[in-house]
């Protein structure tokens, strides 16, 4: 998709047009600014290399590199050296260079984080920066998408943007935030995606799912990257005739099940597209709410669409059978408006 | 009336966790010897975690317990020692088997007892078992996960945010011989020397991870060479001496604080029991055990207070009466109290 995954919106005062990419830097750096306690660690994340997707370019210079750590490889250890950082009161930034190795920090994260403030009332407020998702011939290592490891973890926020000024906005506020939070990035629109972002202090609630799209007969439910792959579904949905709704889910946890209800509930037809694989993913999830909520209000069988049951693979025929697009989102689209 | 025995003494006037003197009022008066009065001190609360792990033991055999539990006998020098060596605003995380470092912090035996019985009125509030997740961030006292070398990187952590906010503060843990293997350990000490932290560990070398033998869990002569390579000061300690324990742990505190960097410092030690309170510990030779309850660390200690005229058997023995008397009232009133409302389930999950 080559005109800015077909990604439109509108300018407001106070913002201009930037890359994801440079709006999430730009977030960082505004927090950075804002509170001594904020900093940022990772691998390759400081002098002036700035790490392996330049997102901490230029923070090392500025910040020093008592704010702006460079790390060895070490992702199950400086995740939980950042844990004891944040009981401390520090609000660090992790970058996890790709967030395929986030599995490496798996019980950093899952045993100790998560669990801190339940078990001993201590709060653990850090971020990781997780650069997700395919569709840009990576492989099996580096496409994936391990979002629903901690949707199913009790104690972590997940959210997963899909606009620079989300981007922007959920960063400072997953920063502010006094729990751990998992910010998965869509590495596929690190620099491909541009839209307009508010300048200075930029804060978007975590937790609430936004409309994307009006439509009165079907509606799609998707975050992160793939969120354009359902905008331009619903548009060629259009031309048959069929008014699609899309509802960018945002926050992955906690879930905005009040939206979720009201949308699936205003068309009676849900489709569900990640490129994470289906199998016991997000959508299962929002898939199950629907239909234990809000049953009656169906018109036809909910359908999820994602990635296979397979590892994400590397040559482009089959990594384009693997994940969702626009062309099978809007299959499923035709196929449900017929009920 | 021995007064260290109140754990409210390890409040300063204004509340605040410690052992009622700035840290380096302690640290000038030993170099070559632990003074008397600190001697007298960690047999007070040597024999309080004593004659509370005696009573959890006794408790869990006759049913009265909740789930499993561990027992830190033998495990006391280290764990009074590493503790009273520790300034009060230092912070430290503890394993299952250092009881006696809770008590010191200022944890009382009524809100761990709580825990262990799953009451409201426990560390954890009903949330975790036993000595897990018994933390308090106001005492400095990290509540562990069941996953021990978490609590390394974790401490590292807090030894960065000293540094990030150039702090004379110094963070302390714990592992076993068991959970130097995994890879956290490793990962740790790497970055511990990389940084030159504010970092002190203590590896608790109790001969067996649960029933495997220290000869199969690593090749390497001793746990001392083995970290000294990752750049860190490296002490090795007799586990079961509590001066010696407590003189090790105040040298490699300072270091720390002053900038000198991490220790990693190997006691030597037995446990006693089984890994948890259903492990009979069939598979230690009794010969083994024998030897080892010669150098109880308790009764030695006692032993060694008398003998250097420290302390009289009289008073001793109030210590131990004051020890029986403040255990069997921590057990009633844990055993009275509320348990959790379950109502009360998803409190906490965040914050």
């Amino acid at each position: 998709m080559s005109d800015n995954f077909g990604f439109t919106d509108t300018p407001k005062s106070g913002s201009r047009e930037l890359t994801y990419l440079e709006a999430i830097a730009e977030a960082i750096q505004l927090e950075m600014e804002r509170d001594d306690d904020v900093l940022v660690l990772g691998e390759d994340v400081g002098g002036d290399f700035g790490g392996a997707f330049k997102v901490t370019h230029g923070l090392a210079a500025r910040f020093g590199d008592r704010r702006v750590l460079n790390t060895p490889i070490a992702e199950l250890g400086f995740t939980g050296m950042a844990n004891g950082m944040a009981l401390m009161g520090l609000r660090p930034i992790v970058e996890m260079q790709f967030a395929d190795f986030i599995s490496t920090a798996f019980d950093s994260i899952v045993q100790f984080a998560s669990t801190a403030h339940y078990r001993m009332g201590a709060a653990v407020p850090w971020v990781i920066r997780a650069p997700s998702d395919g569709g840009i011939r990576s492989g099996p290592f580096h496409s994936q998408n391990p979002e629903a490891w901690f949707v199913h973890t009790p104690g972590l926020k997940v959210v997963a943007p899909s606009t620079p000024a989300d981007a922007k906005g959920l960063l400072a506020a997953a920063v502010r935030d006094d729990n751990p939070v998992i910010f998965f990035e869509s590495k596929p629109l690190y620099r491909s995606l541009r839209g307009h972002v508010p300048e200075g202090e930029h804060v978007s609630p975590l937790g609430s799912a936004v409309e994307r799209r009006q439509g009165s007969d079907v509606t799609v439910f998707s975050y992160g990257a793939m969120t354009h792959q359902a905008l331009a579904a619903a548009e060629q949905a259009a031309g048959d005739g069929i008014e699609t709704q899309v509802v960018d889910l945002v926050s992955l946890k906690p879930l905005d099940t009040d939206a979720i209800l009201e949308h699936a509930t205003s068309t009676g037809k849900v489709v569900i597209a990640h490129a994470a694989n289906r199998m016991a993913g997000v959508g299962a999830e929002i898939a199950a709410l629907i239909a234990e909520e809000a049953f009656d209000s169906l018109d036809g069988p909910i359908v999820r669409l994602g990635g296979a049951d397979t590892p994400v693979p590397f040559s482009p025929p089959l990594e384009d059978a693997y994940r969702p697009n626009a062309d099978t989102i809007a299959s499923a689209i035709r196929r449900l408006s017929a009920y | 009336m021995c007064p260290y025995l109140d754990p409210r003494s390890t409040l300063d006037a204004a509340g605040n966790p410690g052992f009622g003197e700035p840290a380096e009022t302690r640290f000038s008066t030993l170099r070559s010897m632990v003074d008397p009065r600190t001697q007298i001190e960690m047999y007070s609360w040597m024999k309080l975690a004593r004659t509370f792990d005696e009573q959890m033991v006794a408790m869990w055999k006759q049913g009265r317990g909740l789930g499993g539990t561990f027992s830190g006998r033998g495990h006391e020098a280290i764990s009074v020692g590493a503790g009273l060596a520790l300034g009060r605003k230092d912070v430290v995380a503890p394993m299952h088997r250092d009881l006696g470092t809770y008590l010191v912090r200022g944890m009382t035996p009524e809100r761990i007892f709580g825990n262990m019985l799953g009451r409201a009125t426990g560390a954890s509030r009903g949330r975790d078992a036993n000595l897990h997740g018994v933390g308090d961030l106001d005492l400095g006292i990290i509540g562990f996960v069941s996953h021990l070398p978490q609590s390394l990187p974790t401490t590292l952590g807090i030894a960065m945010s000293f540094k990030y906010r150039s702090e004379p503060r110094v963070a302390m843990t714990f592992v076993g011989d068991g959970g130097t293997t995994a890879g956290a350990y490793h990962e740790t000490l790497n970055m511990a020397g990389l940084w030159q932290a504010p970092f002190v560990l203590i590896i608790e070398n109790n001969q067996y991870a649960y029933s495997t033998p220290l000869t199969q869990q690593m090749h390497a002569p001793n746990f001392a060479e083995r970290a000294a390579v990752y750049g860190v000061a490296t002490s090795s300690v007799d586990g079961n001496s509590v001066n010696d324990v407590y003189q090790t742990c105040v040298e490699a505190i300072e270091r720390a604080r002053t900038g000198g960097g991490p220790t990693v410092i190997e006691a030597t030690t037995m446990r006693m029991l089984g890994h948890a309170i259903h492990d009979g510990a069939e598979y230690v030779p009794a010969d083994l055990l024998d030897q080892w309850e010669r150098r109880d660390p308790v009764a030695n200690h006692r032993q060694h207070l008398l003998d250097t005229d420290i302390a009289s058997e009289a008073m001793l023995e109030q210590v131990d009466t004051t020890s029986r008397e403040r255990i069997a009232a921590a057990v009633a009133e844990a055993e009275a109290a509320a348990m959790p409302d379950p109502d009360t389930l998803e409190d906490g999950v965040y914050a």
